[in-house]
């Protein structure tokens, strides 16, 4: 027989390997719950600073709660605590039911993986708050840090490959090509990134071995990939798995993911000098830069044709389900970045808006919008999952979460819209005999309503933050919150009034 | 064997294999993807031909309009000079009092000193001159060491203690620093400075601004004056402020009239002639003059 047919909904994946053995779930309940902490302590502290940036006072006055020191505590806090705790969760969660295999190296291994990491990025946040730092943007820990984070992620490599290479499907899944792109070359990316010299053995200073314009092109290089391999490739392995799970759906298309695959990992590895546009680095990795990073548009925005088609069929969940919502919204917001990042690469736009808060302002569509939201609706996915109960805690208050975080984000990216191009509008505004318009503090007193509105959106952000975290540990206890359920099929209702 | 099975709700057969499952549906590539993903193939083909691209050992691939960075930017900023010549060639042929003459030089002045005052001095001295705490303000009529264009000219050019032959004052010598030097007690400075509060009607102690006085005869005239008008007024070139004035550049309460006749001050400002040119500095001068209390 070579033709069947397939019921949507009945795709439900077994939890077990086989009747009487599970898959391991300790060490992922363990990530889970760190994202979630760690989401919440990256989030305030992104609102803090957001705060400090409108109202200097709040610096304090003292050193280790300087702007500048506590910067590095919330994108550490988001990127790799918050997010990097997500991946795990999610990849050694998946691979094992992708692979129908345990997890290689077994739940011990896992569990080292996790403690290690979390120490890790406590060490790392105490280091920047005492100052210490290699003052490389997103790696920022010091050699000794460096190379104790080596050891760990080898370990997960190991792990996480091992699982693959020991699968019960003859077929890797794509989730787990995007899993092991990021892996892979995330490892690269660090090893390359942080070839220092330690000042001397016994303490934490030490210099790029390469130095001017390559070492800032090495730090680009860097930089760029960490976005696109931490935060788009890992987290696209998050959404080809729990978009067609929470969908009940198959994935879109199978070509499309091999071809948007491929592309993506061959282009997005050469777009990081679009970073360093207008400066010493020689005009010729300048093009380079700009013109791998407008190729590089279509084979992200595959990603997003996949996640969003993959609903073709299934559309009227997002209103009864508020956790697709946050997943579909996530790819949405995927789109949307992916777009404005090529059109932020091309020089003439550049030139407007490099150094200015429009670049924080598309980081954080990126981060709120994409990472955050498949997080959520992943983490929405898992913990009733992990912690046997038959649904999560409130669906209302998912959907509460939902709102409040977007108008969140929605604030966030137009105040930094509006304030990074009058920001450089103003310092390229010369008045009819060729002088400066503006003085650079007069851009900053300008820029200030702004700053306060971005900081209500980050207020939205973590209030919503903080109502997932309710949510989940009434989950956890085992509690359903009486309420109105979502109408289970109003599209049916709909079409047969028509 | 994989077994192709076909989607109910898309009729789209999916590739047959399954996962947890998972399934993938075989559609094709959408058309409009696989097209605008080779528009911008093409267009960075287009780019390479006509700009710096591919690196070559030591060289690189220049491209068909031999573009480069550098050049630009420096043709630019030859085209911004060019356009600005003909008012700064007047302006360093012309004398500061002159220059406020002249109603077109006088206008560019202004505009182009109102831009090199914000980069250079609102730092220090305030947006608009404001001043703050040991910098003067510049939109009053309190003058350290002079307030007509010629005087402020000068001042902006070499400096106030500055590292340079004709700055103003000495470099390192200010105010006297009668407490730590031991030059008076405590009892005297705080005497002298009940007196200089009764300059302003502030005094709340007659009797020790009365002694105060006698401390001021034998030790401040020399700079102050003898009516505490300050050293512009009295025609000493010390740069010493009046003390009958509502303006203060160090605080004018009590503490901080002891701390100042205890500890001294010095304030210093850099010869700016050594960092801008001499059109700038004109122009400054022109501008500062007019923020409001020019003489």
């Amino acid at each position: 027989m070579t033709s069947a047919t397939l019921t949507p909904g009945a795709a439900l994946g077994s939890q077990r390997v086989s009747e009487d053995v599970r898959y391991y779930e300790d060490a992922v309940r363990l990530f889970v719950i760190a994202a979630v902490f760690w989401g919440v302590v990256g989030f305030l502290a992104g609102t803090f600073i957001a705060l400090q940036l409108a109202f200097p006072a709040l610096n304090l006055g003292l050193e280790w709660t300087s702007f500048g020191r506590l910067r590095p505590v919330h994108t550490s806090a988001v990127i790799f605590a918050f997010g990097g705790n997500v991946l795990f969760a999610t990849s050694l969660y998946s691979v094992q039911r992708t692979s129908r295999q345990f997890l290689f190296g077994g739940e011990g291994l896992a569990k080292f993986i996790f403690w290690n990491y979390n120490i890790f990025i406590v060490l790392a946040a105490l280091s920047y708050v005492l100052g210490y730092t290699q003052g490389k943007e997103y790696a920022e820990p010091e050699w000794i840090l460096d190379l104790y984070l080596t050891v760990v992620w080898v370990l997960y490599a190991i792990q996480f490959i091992g699982t693959v290479m020991t699968r019960r499907e003859s077929h890797i899944y794509v989730a787990n090509w995007f899993f092991m792109a990021f892996i892979l070359t995330v490892a690269i990316l660090h090893l390359g990134n942080n070839v220092n010299v330690p000042v001397s053995l016994t303490g934490l200073k030490s210099y790029p071995f390469v130095s001017g314009v390559q070492s800032a092109m090495v730090q680009w290089w860097y930089g760029h990939n960490a976005v696109g391999f931490f935060l788009t490739a890992g987290f696209l392995g998050i959404m080809y798995y729990f978009v067609p799970k929470r969908a009940e759906r198959p994935v879109y298309s199978y070509r499309l993911s091999i071809v948007h695959f491929w592309t993506l990992i061959f282009l997005y590895i050469w777009a990081g000098p679009h970073h360093l546009h207008y400066t010493s680095l020689p005009d010729w990795a300048q093009t380079l830069g700009m013109t791998f990073s407008v190729m590089l548009w279509m084979p992200s925005w595959g990603g997003m044709i996949n996640g969003i088609m993959t609903l073709s069929g299934a559309w009227d969940k997002l209103r009864t389900d508020p956790v697709l919502r946050f997943l579909v919204t996530s790819v949405a917001f995927y789109g949307m970045s992916t777009f404005e990042g090529p059109l932020m690469s091309v020089k003439p736009v550049n030139a407007l808006s490099h150094y200015t808060d429009w670049t924080v302002g598309h980081v954080h569509s990126g981060a709120l919008g994409w990472v955050a939201f498949i997080s959520f609706g992943a983490i929405y996915y898992l913990v009733p999952v992990l912690w046997k109960r038959s649904q999560l805690y409130s669906l209302r208050l998912v959907s509460y979460h939902f709102w409040t975080a977007t108008i969140g984000i929605v604030l966030y990216i137009t105040a930094m819209w509006v304030s990074g191009i009058m920001q450089g509008l103003m310092w390229r505004a010369y008045d009819n005999l060729g002088f400066l318009q503006y003085s650079f503090v007069e851009t900053v007193a300008a820029m200030h309503p702004f700053y306060v509105i971005r900081a209500m959106g980050g207020v939205l952000f973590v209030t919503g933050a903080l109502i997932m975290v309710y949510n989940l540990w009434r989950t956890a206890k085992g509690d359903v919150r009486i309420e109105k359920p979502y109408a289970t099929a109003p599209h049916k209702a709909a079409v047969g009034a028509a | 064997m994989a077994q192709k099975e076909k989607d109910a709700l898309s009729g789209v057969e999916t590739t047959g294999h399954e996962w947890d499952g998972l399934r993938e549906l075989n559609n094709p590539l959408p058309k409009w993807w696989l097209y605008i993903f080779y528009v911008c193939i093409a267009w960075a083909l287009v780019y390479y031909v006509f700009y710096p691209a591919w690196p070559l050992g030591k060289s690189y691939t220049k491209g068909l309009l031999g573009y480069s960075q550098r050049e630009e930017v420096v043709q630019k900023i030859a085209e911004g000079k060019k356009a600005q010549e003909k008012y700064l060639t007047a302006i360093a042929a012309t004398s500061v009092e002159d220059i406020q003459k002249n109603k077109d030089l006088l206008a560019f002045a202004m505009a182009g000193g109102r831009s090199y005052f914000n980069e250079n001095c609102a730092a220090c001295h305030g947006a608009g001159g404001q001043g703050a705490k040991g910098f003067p303000t510049l939109a009053d009529d309190v003058w350290l060491w002079g307030g007509t264009t010629a005087d402020i000219y000068k001042t902006i050019q070499h400096g106030i203690r500055a590292d340079d032959a004709e700055t103003r004052g000495t470099v390192g010598m200010g105010m006297t620093a009668f407490g730590k030097d031991g030059i008076l007690n405590k009892e005297q400075i705080g005497q002298v400075a009940e007196y200089v509060l009764s300059l302003n009607k502030r005094s709340t102690d007659a009797a020790a601004a009365e002694k105060g006085k006698a401390v001021y005869e034998e030790n401040c005239v020399a700079c102050h004056g003898d009516q505490a008008q300050g050293s512009v007024a009295a025609g000493i070139d010390v740069g010493a402020p009046p003390l009958v004035t509502a303006n203060w550049l160090y605080g004018g309460d009590k503490a901080s009239l002891v701390e100042t006749i205890t500890n001294g001050r010095a304030g210093v400002m850099p010869a700016w002639a050594k960092r801008l040119d001499d059109a700038t500095v004109k122009s400054l001068a022109v501008y500062v003059h007019n923020l409001g209390g020019g003489k």
